[in-house]
């Protein structure tokens, strides 16, 4: 099938039910994308499907067929996806960074839909990815900075 | 295939006397500083000079550190590049870091072995990487000296130049390093004064926060090898087997390349982790448990509770116990009891492993390349110095990744010596990881203070039930109290308790319970603190005394407590008033050589515990990086936090009962309190950053919870109940 990711068209071997999450990962090895869980528990494999969120571990890549899929390696290709990477680079974010990818991606997901977001809007966004190192607070900043806040 | 007579778990006791033998006889190498190149590692530039093992200098200036410890969040890698790039007078624009090689050059400091662990990498660096720096910086000023022919002491080493001031010439480092690298090692390298520090004491930003918010960031599980197939492994229940598998319907998966046994259990082999979890799930084994199985921990957790009632092994034995009661006016008594827990880090463990004729080569995030050498040596049946390491980054690590009994590396190179020649990865799924983990273990304490009239302890009495982590491994003798016999896990903190108390009396029952267990951040003091900070709370209250005043009465032969403890009642305004529905608890601890006192504000929402705000003084020695210390200590909170909230891995009928996130929770983002991180300034010798702020956060957040429920906490999680 055919797969347009990061805005180019490939042909994958994948049977439909594969989640997007090991098609990205293993048959296109565009390994941004982290696997934690592979119940859409912790978002770390959190992708946008045309420029929606997902847990890509979830979704079937059948379910992908003729969407754009973006992940972490395209997302510097806007201005908010720069401008995100710029705070979390500026805050210190990342520890480990497994998470970061997947937080990022749900951050710039939240600033398209609330560019001005409140705490509350960011607890709503974010509390769908885990992490275990506990840059909580960083990423909240980072967020704000991101925003202008 | 029937693997009814297979013995396919061959325990893991078994496994872990194996790892000892092969310890004792193969690695037993001591910290020096390396002194010249040597042949493995990555790839070096001709052009490059290498002084000592830590530093390379190419011809553009570029300077790489090759660090022996790991990097898994901790900041070691920017806090290590501190430590060497202030002694070398390096620009911190030039500095690139990388993994070492597993090789003795990157052992310890204070381990025989390379291990990333007890929070010491800081502490345990910081002489020698800057002995090694400064070594490296006198060989660039010689060999300067020497080409315009005067005296070195002429010459000075500058932010990647050497200059000759008389004289106005420079080199920079690129121009001097291939011909410095072949001058002597000076033997006794002048260190900087403390004054000229450029680096250390610095908030140097993170060497690798870009990297990890670009996801390019290579950790094990990223790692992709030309001809790469990744496996899964089925393995057998917890005290039973596997029997009856299905292998014909797991080869008709697509994608499935192989299916055999190994001794860990069966391997699936695929094409991708898809295919071959596919193959995994199509296996469907029967899995035979013993008829006398039927372990428990609420089993565990009564027979504990017993044994912590009955006289144990001595680890303190101080004054007349009974002589004091006597005296005593009031009697305080209290059972803690703790689950296992599990590290759960965010990347699931995974080894990529590739068995050739010459050995074995290993991609994989790692806190213990030493062990990992022997499990793969085991497994193949070569030399431990014929494995070599790729450490990756660490997706988390919290102890799980140093993994003694090489539970991960093992399994992944049986699979791999079945198909020489090709890299194969094998995927932990997150069930994988919580059901067949290594655990904290579960404990159980019993606590009799006796009060004397002025309501101050006159005696402790202090039984602890537990699982030592290291019997029957390489590490036994370097754990164990060599008086008493007891692993130093059981007792750290409650042996050596800072509070002035006449009689104190510490016993301990060494248990075997079957579940294998591991060091978890901060290790033993994760749950003796958490006892001995509640104890001295309800000690406190019984005393109808302020806990924070008590404790400063008790704490006066403790300085370094008592400055911690009285500069965070300060910062978090303790005694103030809070809004309604509020509380504030206090804890202080010391673990790794550092102090680490908290307070924390809680209410209670929807029946459980919320923490809003907490304060915390940590006293770590000299701060490298504070922004570092600030981190790590925000971070042992959190991980601290999550435990005491909500996580513990239970056992019924043999096998573990959380499988994956929905029923093992960490902390979520709107969970997260906000914290206010303190740092004592002080000129001694660095101390641990990365565990010591673990212990404290759970006795401050039971100890609010007690203020403002009247409920004491006996039992953790605090899930367990509803709060109200």
């Amino acid at each position: 099938m055919k797969l347009q990711v990061n805005g180019t068209t490939h042909e994958v071997d994948a049977p439909a039910d594969m989640p997007l999450l090991w098609a990205i990962r293993d048959l296109l090895n565009l390994t941004g994308t982290k696997f934690g869980c592979g119940m859409a528990q912790c978002g770390a494999c959190t992708i946008h499907l045309d420029g929606a969120p997902v847990r890509a571990c979830v979704t079937p890549v059948a379910a992908a067929e003729g969407k754009a899929v973006t992940t972490i390696e395209a997302i510097a290709a806007t201005e908010l996806g720069q401008r995100i990477q710029a705070a979390w680079v500026a805050e210190d974010v990342p520890q480990c960074g497994y998470c970061q990818s997947g937080q990022i991606m749900s951050a710039v997901a939240l600033l398209k839909e609330h560019p001005q977001p409140t705490d509350a809007d960011i607890d709503t966004a974010m509390d769908g990815n885990l992490c275990r190192c506990g840059t909580y607070n960083r990423i909240r900043r980072a967020i704000h900075r991101a925003a202008g806040n | 295939m029937s693997l009814d007579n297979h013995a396919s778990n061959p325990g893991r006791r078994a496994f872990l006397k194996t790892a000892a033998v092969a310890a004792g006889s193969a690695l037993v190498v001591s910290f020096t500083l390396p002194q010249r190149a040597f042949g493995a590692g990555s790839a070096t530039p001709a052009s490059a000079g290498t002084l000592t093992a830590f530093i390379r200098i190419a011809t553009d200036g570029a300077v790489t550190l090759t660090l022996g410890k790991a990097e898994m969040g901790q900041g070691v890698h920017t806090g290590l590049a501190q430590l060497l790039a202030d002694e070398l007078e390096a620009p911190w624009a030039a500095l690139h870091v990388e993994h070492a090689p597993a090789l003795p050059a990157y052992a310890g400091p204070g381990f025989p072995m390379m291990i990333t662990g007890g929070s010491t990498s800081i502490a345990g660096c910081f002489v020698p990487l800057r002995t090694a720096a400064a070594a490296a910086r006198e060989m660039l000023v010689t060999e300067a000296a020497s080409r315009w022919g005067v005296p070195a002491s002429e010459c000075t080493a500058v932010q990647g130049v050497v200059k000759h001031a008389a004289s106005a010439r420079q080199f920079t480092y690129g121009e001097l390093a291939a011909a410095a690298g072949q001058r002597e090692v000076p033997a006794k390298p002048t260190l900087k004064p403390r004054s000229e520090w450029r680096y250390i004491g610095q908030a140097m930003p993170r060497v690798d926060s870009a990297a990890k918010s670009r996801g390019e960031t290579r950790y094990g599980l990223d790692v992709r090898r030309p001809g790469q197939r990744y496996a899964q492994l089925a393995r057998p229940p917890r005290g039973g087997r596997l029997s009856e598998a299905n292998v014909a319907a797991a080869r008709a998966v697509p994608g499935v390349t192989h299916v055999f046994e190994i001794p860990q259990g069966i391997a699936v082999v695929a094409t991708n982790t898809w295919a071959a979890k596919q193959g995994r799930n199509a296996l469907q084994p029967k899995m035979v448990v013993d008829q006398d199985a039927g372990f428990s921990t609420a089993a565990l957790a009564k027979r504990y509770s017993e044994l912590s009632k009955q006289p144990g092994q001595v680890a303190r034995a101080e004054g007349d116990i009974a002589k004091a009661a006597a005296n005593a006016t009031q009697r305080v008594e209290a059972d803690y009891a703790f689950p296992y827990l599990a590290h759960a880090p965010m990347e699931p463990l995974n080894c990529t492993a590739l068995v050739t004729p010459e050995g074995v080569q290993l991609w994989l995030g790692t806190q213990g390349q030493t062990f990992d050498q022997l499990a793969a040596a085991r497994a193949a049946g070569v030399r431990p110095d014929q494995v070599s390491i790729e450490t990756c980054m660490l997706g988390g690590g919290f102890g799980r990744r140093a993994a003694v009994a090489g539970d991960n590396v093992g399994p992944a190179v049986e699979i791999a010596k079945r198909l020489p020649g090709i890299p194969v990865q094998l995927v932990w799924t997150r069930e994988d990881d919580l059901t067949d983990g290594f655990y904290r273990p579960q404990a159980h304490h019993h606590v009799v203070a006796h009060l004397g009239a002025d309501g101050f302890p006159v005696a402790w009495q202090h039984t602890v039930v537990g699982q030592p982590l290291v019997k029957g491994t390489p590490l036994e003798k370097m754990m164990l109290n060599p008086q008493t016999g007891i692993e130093v896990t059981l007792t750290e903190g409650i042996d050596n308790l800072p509070y002035a108390i006449p009689v104190v009396h510490v016993q301990v029952h060494q248990t075997s319970a079957k579940v294998p267990v591991q060091w978890w951040r901060s290790v033993g003091s994760t749950h003796t603190s958490f006892a001995l900070e509640c104890g001295i709370d309800e000690c406190a209250r019984a005393a109808r005394q302020d806990p924070v005043a008590y404790r400063l009465a008790l704490l006066k032969n403790s300085p370094k407590e008592k400055r911690a403890l009285e500069m965070v009642a300060a910062k978090a305004g303790w005694g103030t008033p809070l809004p309604k529905g509020r509380a504030r608890g206090v804890a202080v601890a010391s673990s790794f050589g550092s102090t680490v006192a908290q307070v924390a504000e809680v209410s209670v929402v929807d029946g459980q515990p919320r923490v809003h705000r907490v304060v915390a003084v940590m006293d770590c020695g000299t701060v490298v990086n504070p922004r570092l210390v600030e981190q790590q200590v925000q971070s042992a909170i959190a991980l601290g936090l999550s435990a005491a909230l909500r996580e513990e891995i239970t056992f019924a009928a043999d096998q573990v009962e959380q499988t994956n996130f929905h029923a093992y929770r960490p902390l979520r983002l709107h969970e997260m309190p906000v914290v206010e991180v303190h740092l004592v300034e002080s000129t001694e010798p660095p101390t641990g950053v990365g565990e010591p702020g673990t212990p404290p956060i759970g006795p401050a957040v039971a100890n609010a919870l007690r203020a403002l429920t009247g409920e004491a906490v006996r039992q953790l999680p605090f899930s367990r109940r509803n709060w109200g």
